[in-house]
């Protein structure tokens, strides 16, 4: 082992920056930013729309060190324009993702966000289908992809596509990881079919704890930069490639998931087929009595 | 042109393909006789996890067949399905999976080719078309990232000023124009002529790397993401002594 500096900085990952959230997640002082703001990379399309701009458009990427081993990572910025993927935002993570294949490095992707920048939308979407085809590619060369998700914004629309893609999902309680969020959903279907305004269904439907219980999320960690440190170091401790036996496997645990579930009406019914005594008791669980009580969730171990 | 002009245009030679729901499957033969899948989201349904799962598994006992022929998947879609049931059981897995799959099967040697005929959006265009190696349309064709009523929620801005802006910025408007502009999508075929030649003409094509942040730049729809993301290739590359 070399030398490492450990971090033990106490920090809320809710409430932290997305620098916060680096500086506490890599060994101390080790993160050492890539096209920082100091380059003024803006986006080239927020003022047709008489928006600000931030000089480096709600992403921070670069290269620190996780226990010791060099790792590449990116920190969205949820309280931009909701962490939303731009032109100049996406093309950020591309070129990171591709550079890890190059140089066989892991990556830690810190998540919050929104999804697609509408205001710059076609770019949004495309650098969301060129930043899954790098973490593909990435992957395919044995690099980690790790994401991480508990941030404000949660990680909504082409975020939660990209998240899909990863070798590993951490999540905390806060974290919600969906395609269509509440609003979206309430404005096309109504009210009837999602009430955004109904924090508790939000959460139960979309949030953490339900993810790791389905399986949709690999680790459930505390709302603390240390928690998301440690489940990333562990994270990145096996390589996983992916190939048709992880896909095919991934299929089978999708397809179970449909059979198990597929006729509830609400996470209610599913907690309480995965066992938990007192599934209504879940949103108020603490972590350690959480991971205790859902000890025969939906695992995914490597089927992703 | 109706979804069996074109197959009909597109294989003369013969085809076997079966619908169920909005999808299609089954194989078709190219005009040098070799063959090829073909994969298709129509009539303009949204994309939920019933219908990604069964794609994703024909795509996947694809690769597992082991053929390396190419696959063509047609897209005529909505969004993603937006209903609670959808994203209860992980709406986002689903479609990661299904985009996932189609790399896959390019990785494992399948060419792979996406033919936008009809509408796509969102979550849907993501999973489908723009998972594949090189996406092509047909005119009126018409994807777009989320509708104008969506956006307007989102936004906190009025609609009618949404409305104009979008008529205003490539960059931002739904549209067959602004994606080809933005480089997603490589051409637009001539539906006047028989698409069996082009098919077979973008086939014979070599096809590497994602080329899709240089074809923006060039066509001036997506000028900085090419060369922003090579610059962040070269610094990592270049920190990487210090």
């Amino acid at each position: 082992m070399t030398a490492v500096t450990a971090n033990d900085v106490s920090l809320s990952w809710y409430e932290a920056s997305a620098r916060q959230r680096i500086d506490a997640l890599v060994d101390a002082g080790s993160f050492c930013e890539f096209i920082g703001p100091e380059l003024r990379e803006i986006s080239p399309h927020l003022s047709i729309f008489d928006l600000p701009a931030q000089f480096d458009d709600g992403i921070v990427i670069g290269r620190g060190r996780l226990d010791g081993a060099s790792v590449l990572v990116a920190a969205q910025e949820g309280r931009f324009m909701g962490g939303a993927f731009g032109e100049v935002h996406g093309a950020k993570l591309t070129g990171l993702l591709r550079a890890a294949r190059t140089l066989k490095q892991d990556v830690v992707i810190l998540f919050d966000s929104g999804g697609v920048r509408l205001q710059e939308a076609n770019a949004g979407e495309l650098a969301i289908a060129e930043i899954m085809r790098a973490v593909i590619e990435a992957r395919r060369a044995r690099v980690n992809v790790v994401g991480l998700i508990g941030g404000r914004a949660g990680c909504y629309g082409g975020g939660s596509l990209i998240a899909g893609t990863c070798s590993r999902l951490i999540i905390s309680e806060q974290g919600r990881l969906s395609v269509s969020g509440p609003e979206v959903i309430e404005t096309n279907k109504g009210i009837e079919e999602f009430d955004s305004r109904d924090r508790a269904l939000v959460w139960r439907t979309m949030g953490g704890k339900h993810r790791y219980l389905i399986g949709g999320a690999d680790a459930f960690v505390e709302d603390e930069a240390l928690a998301f440190r440690q489940a990333a170091i562990a994270a990145l401790g096996a390589k996983r490639g992916c190939n048709a036996a992880a896909l095919e496997a991934e299929q089978k645990r999708l397809e179970r998931r449909l059979q198990r579930f597929g006729e509830v009406e609400d996470a209610i019914e599913i907690w309480q087929t995965l066992g938990i005594d007192d599934p209504t008791d879940v949103p108020a669980l603490p972590t350690g009595a959480f991971l205790r009580a859902a000890n025969d969730r939906e695992n995914a171990d490597d089927a992703r | 042109m109706t979804l069996d002009d074109i197959l009909t245009s597109l294989f003369p030679n013969g085809r076997s393909i079966e619908t169920s729901g909005a999808m299609i499957a089954g194989r078709a033969v190219l005009p040098d006789g070799g063959s090829i899948h073909v994969l298709g989201l129509t009539q303009g349904e949204p994309l939920g996890l019933d219908e990604a799962i069964v794609l994703a598994g024909r795509v996947i006992q694809i690769v597992k067949s082991g053929d390396r022929a190419p696959i063509l998947v047609l897209v005529d879609s909505a969004s993603q399905r937006m209903t609670k049931r959808d994203e209860l059981l992980g709406l986002s897995e689903y479609l990661s999976h299904l985009a996932k799959a189609l790399l896959l099967a390019e990785a494992e040697g399948h060419r792979t080719v996406g033919l936008l005929y009809g509408g796509s959006a969102a979550g849907a265009f993501i999973a489908t078309a723009l998972a594949t190696g090189t996406l092509v349309a047909l005119p009126g064709a018409h994807p777009a990232v989320m509708d104008l009523p969506s956006m307007a929620r989102v936004t906190k801005l009025p609609i009618d000023v949404l409305t104009a802006k979008a008529e205003a910025t490539p960059v931002f408007a739904p549209g067959l124009d602004n994606m080809v502009m933005s480089g997603g999508i490589h051409i637009v075929w001539d539906d006047a002529a028989p698409l069996a030649p082009q098919l077979a003409a973008l086939l014979r094509l070599p096809h590497g790397r994602d080329d899709r942040g240089r074809l923006g730049a060039e066509r001036g729809g997506r000028r900085k993401a090419a060369d922003l993301a090579e610059r962040v290739e070269h610094a990592a590359a270049s920190h990487q002594a210090a």
